[in-house]
């Protein structure tokens, strides 16, 4: 059976070159960038080097990039440390209700201990409005944190926009969860006008257990990670040098590579999208038509489940996602899609299917020609697609 | 995650469809929590001589649906009314933790096609 992978929100694989580049500092270069002896420094040059790669991609200077596991340690110490570090100067912090958890449940996290979080809605698309995020400044604001492209339905944020109303508006640090667009569409911190951003190598083709915060200067935040003078007293911690190695030539060339691959994986998209569209009766797109992510589509086909629709295409060799409640482990579907107005039932029957630069023209015709009969034998066995039809077809709840 | 059993009721799932005529229906769940299964009884003499479901839900609540229906067809409505969902779960070999509260209802919706059942024929 032909295995298609159209889960490259969830993960990537890492790039051969990545393995390649990341090999010696297992085996030859293993030792600990701390030490002083010539095994060490020769991972501190490896290690500082890698860092210089990253800053350079961003547009941001290597003091400012600092080594993490990953996306979501970057965005636990990008809001913690910031509130920690700035409690004293106001306990107001603006999100919104289609961050990624990470952002979510440390907000979550500060409002017990005395921080008072907003959390912006966004519109049917998925956006956060420039007007909210003005009109939620207070003079305590001292964080804004809104996610530059959404995981689950693709759409971007109008980071730029907002970036200047916070400016202009108020004293507040900007923080931008930019996991998912690393890699995938041009990411440059001045051109953000961002404080901070969060980003995690496997999303991009390299390994997992590796990403960075980067800090603009003068940021001032309080360390998570205690132990260590690693990163500048910031995350203490012998650093995953092999990790670090491959998160900086896996950024070199998405980067390199990305002027061809966008182009290339948003027609394959947006062939998917169309033909999904016009090829199923009750099916709706989810998240923005046009400011999307190049590799994401996110689908509702009403009245079925997404779980069975994962199944039915796993049994098929396709890997996909859903927001579905069986598949996020808690009772509620995904918070992202209540957020845009989607009714329970529809957000349940949500499949995400992310395309990334291995996937063909011919992977995507499969999943076309494959999808119509598992939709057809799930809706013929399901009680709501003869009764509650009309209730749920027009189910953009106003807020 | 699923276990053998399970996958092969949510693969091939037995009886499912409407009984246009049915002397018994029942429905449990909702769309909100996001699984919805609905049974349809042909009564003959006491005995449950044909059963249908439609299920929208995951594969636990497929399956379950499914496996409910191949245990009950032909038994007494006694013996149907004490088919409890847990057994329907050990039938399938087991359900991982996190459906057994959840997708775990189709034993539900039979007793409530019983007991629809039993209402429409009182007295």
């Amino acid at each position: 059976m032909q295995r298609i992978y159209m889960d490259h929100a969830a993960t990537t694989p890492t790039d051969p070159r990545v393995v390649e580049a990341m090999m010696p500092y297992f085996t030859e270069f293993f030792g600990n960038p701390s030490s002083i002896h010539g095994f060490g420094r020769a991972a501190r040059k490896a290690l500082e080097d890698a860092r210089a790669v990253i800053a350079q991609e961003l547009g941001a200077e290597p003091a400012g990039v600092i080594i993490t596991s990953g996306g979501s340690e970057a965005d636990n110490l990008a809001i913690k440390g910031v509130a920690a570090a700035l409690r004293e100067k106001g306990r107001h912090i603006i999100t919104s209700s289609v961050e990624h958890h990470a952002v979510l449940d440390s907000c979550k996290y500060l409002e017990k201990q005395g921080f008072d979080v907003t959390y912006l809605p966004v519109d049917a698309n998925g956006r956060v409005q420039v007007e909210d995020v003005q009109n939620a400044l207070r003079d305590e604001t001292i964080l804004v944190t809104i996610m530059h492209a959404n995981n689950e339905v693709g759409t971007i944020q109008p980071i730029k926009e907002i970036s200047e109303v916070v400016k202009a508006r108020s004293k507040a640090l900007f923080h931008t969860d930019a996991v998912q667009t690393v890699g995938a569409i041009p990411v440059h911190l001045d051109e953000l006008g961002v404080d901070l951003l969060s980003l995690s190598a496997h999303k991009f083709y390299g390994p997992k257990g590796v990403g960075a915060l980067i800090i603009r200067k003068g940021v001032r935040f309080e360390s998570l990670i205690h132990g260590g003078a690693q990163e500048r007293n910031r995350r203490a911690g012998t650093e995953n040098l092999p990790g670090v190695v491959g998160m900086a030539k896996a950024l070199e060339l998405a980067n390199a590579e990305l002027p061809e691959a966008r182009p290339r994986i948003t027609r394959l998209r947006d062939h998917l999208i169309q033909s999904v569209l016009n090829g199923f009766d009750h099916v709706r797109l989810n998240g923005h038509p046009t400011e999307r992510l190049p590799g994401n589509a996110n689908f509702s086909f009403e009245y079925i489940e997404g779980e069975s629709l994962l199944l039915n295409l796993d049994l098929q060799g396709i890997a996909a996602s859903s927001g579905s409640a069986c598949t996020s482990g808690s009772l509620d579907p995904s918070h992202v899609l209540l957020a845009m107005g989607l009714c329970h039932a529809t957000a349940h029957g949500s499949l995400r299917l992310s395309l990334g630069k291995g996937t063909t023209e011919e992977e995507v015709e499969t999943v076309l020609k494959v999808l119509p009969g598992i939709v057809e034998k799930l809706r013929a066995m399901s009680p709501l697609y003869d009764h509650v039809r009309k209730e749920c077809l027009t189910c953009t709840r106003t807020k | 995650m699923y276990s053998d059993k399970v996958m092969d009721h949510f693969q091939n799932p037995r009886n499912v469809g409407e009984i246009p005529d049915a002397d018994g229906v029942g429905e449990v769940g909702n769309a909100v929590c996001g699984d919805i299964v609905r049974i349809y009884l042909k009564v003959n003499d006491n005995r449950i001589e044909d059963i249908k479901f439609k299920t929208f839900g995951c594969g636990a609540a497929i399956a379950t649906s499914s496996m409910v229906t191949e245990m009950v067809k032909g038994k007494t409505l006694e013996e149907a009314m004490a088919v409890t969902n847990k057994a329907v779960a050990e039938a399938l070999d087991g359900l991982p933790p996190v459906k057994m509260h959840c997708s775990n209802l189709a034993a539900d919706a039979l007793h409530k096609a019983i007991q629809d059942y039993r209402d429409r024929h009182a007295g």
